[in-house]
């Protein structure tokens, strides 16, 4: 784990979306619909063939596959994505818009789920059976059965429209906007968490250091929280990089229902308008997130447990 | 026998005039699950006295030293019988009770006492939160410094060294000296050690045993220590205890268990005894 790891690992991420880019791009390219048409009817036009035509020049597409390529390639490595088709701006300009308020709700929901998560799930842990167990069961299923828009419309009936709390549809600027979705989305984690971080924390507890803490005299509460914890955050570090991966793609669903100006929805337009240039953003971003978390994964492992850090076999 | 073998220490004088038991085990049975796993087992330890419980695998020896520390599993108990320590039953301790008894009274030794700490925190914090666990008024550099000293008289070279490492980083000898070095921190009355030289070399094993014994003549340590190691129960222990199948088989002074064994199984224990 020194600087020629971490100097390879960032080439590897640059040849993998280098790589990604290209299929990307092939995939498109090959796709049925006319990006030049889809434009037009987009915007509500009905364009004669000379029109597409233009069109099509202007887009370059009736240059050869790998001059496009090669051309739209340059232009990204220049923070030059293109321009959206559907919604004729800098295909830049609108991810940038989007990318601030589901980074916040990413991290939003996460923190939120852990908050609960972790306390639940070791509650339930160290008391096997009792009714913290099973109220923790209970809502751990609740959470994993019930679909997000669900749970989402739930929430705007019962705090937006009965108590009017919170308003209903959110622009993503303030904290206001971001609580609901922010818990829609914490909901169905919790579930799925609250049940890893008490088979985590069981999996500890009948390790032997345990017994060896309780011997030495340590209270339970101690060896809980400075010996059990920091063990059995390590299995659950792979599923948060994950569960961050799949947030930061945007979460179509939840977002529609609050209306919140995520990636998600954004990513979801533009597959239905045949929108490639931001189809194809959107997707090198994904494959960036996702290695840059497994990469950052990775230092956490190395960070948090020493015998990876110190090159030991566990 | 007359005079006692080449090699095994006596005990110090005090022991001699002190009749009056640390520990006293007085018919035990403890079953898991409610299955008897050791049955019947009474065995007195007076101060500064060395027991040494053998037996094969699977005979109950853990059993009967975790009891004492009150440590069994939670699918085991105590069914019958009772331990008195210092002169009261361990049987009805609450927690606060139990706590402040393996913190300054009674310690125990593992086979692996790497495995008995946090594979992924400091041996050095894991010794000054033990100190500092049980002496709460004790400084961070003041537990240091006293780990480090204990460390250095259990003959470790380079302690700070050994305070900056994980238990994974040590070799078996070192962890054990470390183990017994923890275990030694606050003169405990009692020592209870399970195995504690059975995964090491014979070299570091007697030089264990060595430091053990040097502890009893310093501190006046009691130990209970269990080994398979018939060699190790002979040089060490005043008196052997010979379990088989959760039963006290014989019990008795040393050089009578090795001389005159009255079972055949002690005396093919002995039979097979590796020296040491
Ligand atoms: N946690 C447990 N649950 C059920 N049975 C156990 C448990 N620990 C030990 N035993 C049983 O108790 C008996 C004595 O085991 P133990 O005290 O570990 O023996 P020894 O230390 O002499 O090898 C064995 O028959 C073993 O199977
Ligand atoms: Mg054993």
């Amino acid at each position: 784990m020194d600087a020629r790891w971490l100097a390879r690992r960032l080439g590897q991420i640059l040849v993998v979306l280098v790589g990604i880019s290209f299929i990307t791009f092939v995939l498109v390219w090959l796709a049925p619909g006319d990006p030049a048409q889809a434009m037009y009817t987009s915007q509500g036009i009905t364009p004669t063939p000379e029109m597409v035509e233009e069109m099509r020049a202007r887009l370059g597409l009736d240059k050869p596959f790998l001059t496009q390529y090669v051309t739209w390639l340059g232009n990204c490595l220049h923070g030059n994505f293109g321009t959206s088709y559907s919604l004729n701006k800098p295909v830049t300009d609108l991810m940038l818009a989007r990318l601030w308020p589901t980074i916040k709700l990413a991290l939003a929901s996460l923190v939120l789920m852990l908050l609960v998560a972790v306390p639940l799930g070791m509650a339930a842990a160290v008391r096997q059976g009792s009714v913290i167990d099973h109220l923790a069961r209970g809502f751990s299923f609740l959470g994993v059965s019930m679909p997000n828009f669900w749970f989402g419309l739930l929430l705007i009936w019962a705090v937006a429209l009965k108590l009017g709390l919170l308003p209903v549809v959110s622009t993503g600027k303030g904290l206001d906007q971001l609580i609901m979705p922010a818990v829609t989305l914490a909901f169905a984690m919790i579930g799925r968490y609250t049940r890893q971080v008490r088979t985590a924390v069981l999996e500890e507890l009948n390790q032997d250091y345990v017994i060896g803490a309780r011997a030495r005299g340590m209270s339970e509460r101690t060896i809980l929280w400075r010996h059990v914890l920091p063990n059995a955050q390590l299995p659950l570090l792979t599923l948060l990089g994950l569960s961050l991966g799949s947030l930061l793609g945007g979460t179509a669903v939840v977002e529609v229902v609050f209306s919140y100006p995520g990636l998600g929805n954004m990513a979801v337009s533009a597959v239905t308008s045949y929108d490639y240039p931001l189809v194809q953003t959107y997707v090198l971003w994904i494959a960036l997130i996702y290695m840059v978390i497994n990469l950052l994964v990775d230092i956490s492992y190395a960070r948090l447990d020493p015998r990876v850090r110190r090159g030991a076999r566990s | 026998m007359t005079g006692s073998r080449p090699g095994r220490e006596d005990p110090p004088e005090k022991n001699q005039v002190d009749g009056t038991p640390l520990l006293s085990v007085q018919r035990m049975t403890v079953s898991y699950d409610g299955t008897p796993a050791v049955s019947d087992v009474s065995l007195d330890v007076t101060p500064g006295e060395i027991v040494a419980i053998v037996g094969e695998s699977g005979s109950g020896k853990t059993t009967v030293i975790r009891a004492v520390l009150g440590l069994l599993p939670s699918s085991g108990q105590v069914s019958s019988g009772d331990i008195r320590y210092e002169g009261r039953s361990l049987l009805d301790l609450d927690q606060a009770q139990w706590l402040d008894l393996r913190r300054h009274r009674m310690s125990m030794v593992f086979q692996d006492t790497g495995a008995m700490l946090n594979p992924v925190r400091r041996i050095g914090a894991q010794f000054v939160e033990y100190i500092r666990t049980a002496e709460p008024d004790v400084t961070r550099a003041q537990a240091r410094e006293r780990a480090e000293a204990m460390l250095e008289r259990m003959a470790l070279p380079d302690p700070r060294r050994v305070m900056d490492s994980y238990a994974f980083e040590l070799s078996g000898g070192m962890r054990q000296r470390v183990g017994i070095a923890m275990a030694m921190t606050f003169q405990p009355a009692l020592l209870l050690a399970d195995e504690p030289t059975s995964a090491l070399d014979v070299t570091m094993q007697a030089q264990i045993v060595r430091q053990m014994l040097a502890l009893r003549r310093q501190e006046g340590t009691a130990i209970m220590i269990v080994t398979h190691n018939l060699g190790v129960a002979a040089h060490m222990a005043d008196t052997i205890m010979v379990m088989r199948a959760g039963h006290v088989l014989e019990l008795g002074p040393t050089d009578q268990i090795i001389d005159h064994p009255t079972h055949e199984y002690t005396a093919s224990l002995l039979a097979s005894m590796p020296s040491l």
